[in-house]
């Protein structure tokens, strides 16, 4: 019989470190989804979930129960994620004049005639996850966390550890972050 | 160029290409191994980290007791010399009719 969350947790407090296994092959996929977001190299994104499993190992007797096991983890994620992003800030200064043909073929499609360019398009995607690249830590944490996965200030709040006022505060500059940079994009291609 | 509308679309981009949840082939192995071997390191790293923090705590209380002293030993040798010069203006006609004699 397949044993629980809670068994598995207790287990592993009382001193059973084999039954840690069956929590990192259960939620893993979850933890790689979000690290995938904020990490393009796949070794990136495997160093980030090992720590992730590390840290929870580590912390684990700190969880209380009250919420559900995966809420806990997912906060543990996301800061880990926040933390790799602040330790690797690079090539934010790189100029836009880069970009792929399918990219510049999108944008250009954009420009002429906007309502072609696709949204499900693979150049688009190219396209948002360069811009995504530029911004700043907390300029992308909350656009991903807020405009790309969805969720409510609140919640963000809670996956942070920011208060309510500062995810408004981040949120506010970072949509202007994006404009900026969007504007900036703009201009490197077309001026 | 619509910079509001290229914003909508990108962010909408992200959103219809969710990241892939794909997990490596043995991967919790892989932690597990990982947690099998830290136990010996991680004792070390405490300790040192102990030693540390208290190295650095020693060195804050020595300062602050060695401020606490200089300037208090300041203030005090102040206000000595300030009871010296007030005990002087009020002797100063005193001190002048004792030199004149």
């Amino acid at each position: 019989m397949e044993r629980t969350e809670a068994e598995l947790i207790a287990a592993v407090l009382r001193g059973d470190a084999a039954s840690f296994e069956p929590l990192v092959q259960r939620y893993s996929p979850r933890v790689f989804a979000t690290a995938r977001r904020y990490a393009r190299r796949e070794g990136e994104v495997e160093d980030i979930a090992q720590e992730v499993w590390l840290k929870a190992f580590e912390k684990l007797a700190s969880f209380r129960g009250e919420a559900p096991f995966e809420h806990w983890l997912m906060r543990l994620t996301v800061r880990t994620c926040y933390d790799f992003l602040r330790a690797h800030q690079r090539n934010r200064e790189s100029s836009f004049s880069e970009l792929s043909g399918p990219e510049t073929d999108w944008l250009e499609r954009f420009v002429t005639q906007p309502e072609t360019a696709a949204e499900t398009a693979a150049a688009a995607k190219l396209l948002v996850g360069r811009v995504l690249e530029k911004l700043s830590p907390p300029a992308r944490l909350v656009i991903t966390l807020l405009e790309i996965e969805d969720r409510s200030v609140r919640e963000i709040a809670q996956l942070t550890g920011w208060s309510v006022p500062l995810v408004k505060v981040r949120a506010f500059r970072a949509r202007a972050e994006m404009r900026k940079i969007l504007a900036k994009m703009a201009t490197d291609k077309y001026l | 160029m619509n910079i509001a509308e290229l914003q909508r679309k990108l962010l909408a981009a992200a959103r219809a290409n969710a990241p892939d949840d794909r997990v490596p082939y043995a991967f919790e192995k892989r932690v597990m191994a990982l947690l099998a071997s830290r136990p010996e390191a991680d004792r070390w790293i405490l300790w040192t980290r102990g030693l540390w923090q208290a190295a650095a705590s020693c060195v804050a209380i020595a300062l602050l007791l060695g401020a606490w002293v200089f300037f208090n030993s300041t203030a005090s040798s102040n206000s000595a010399d300030l009871t010296q010069n007030f005990e002087n203006t009020l002797l100063a006609s005193v001190d002048q009719n004792d030199q004149a004699q």
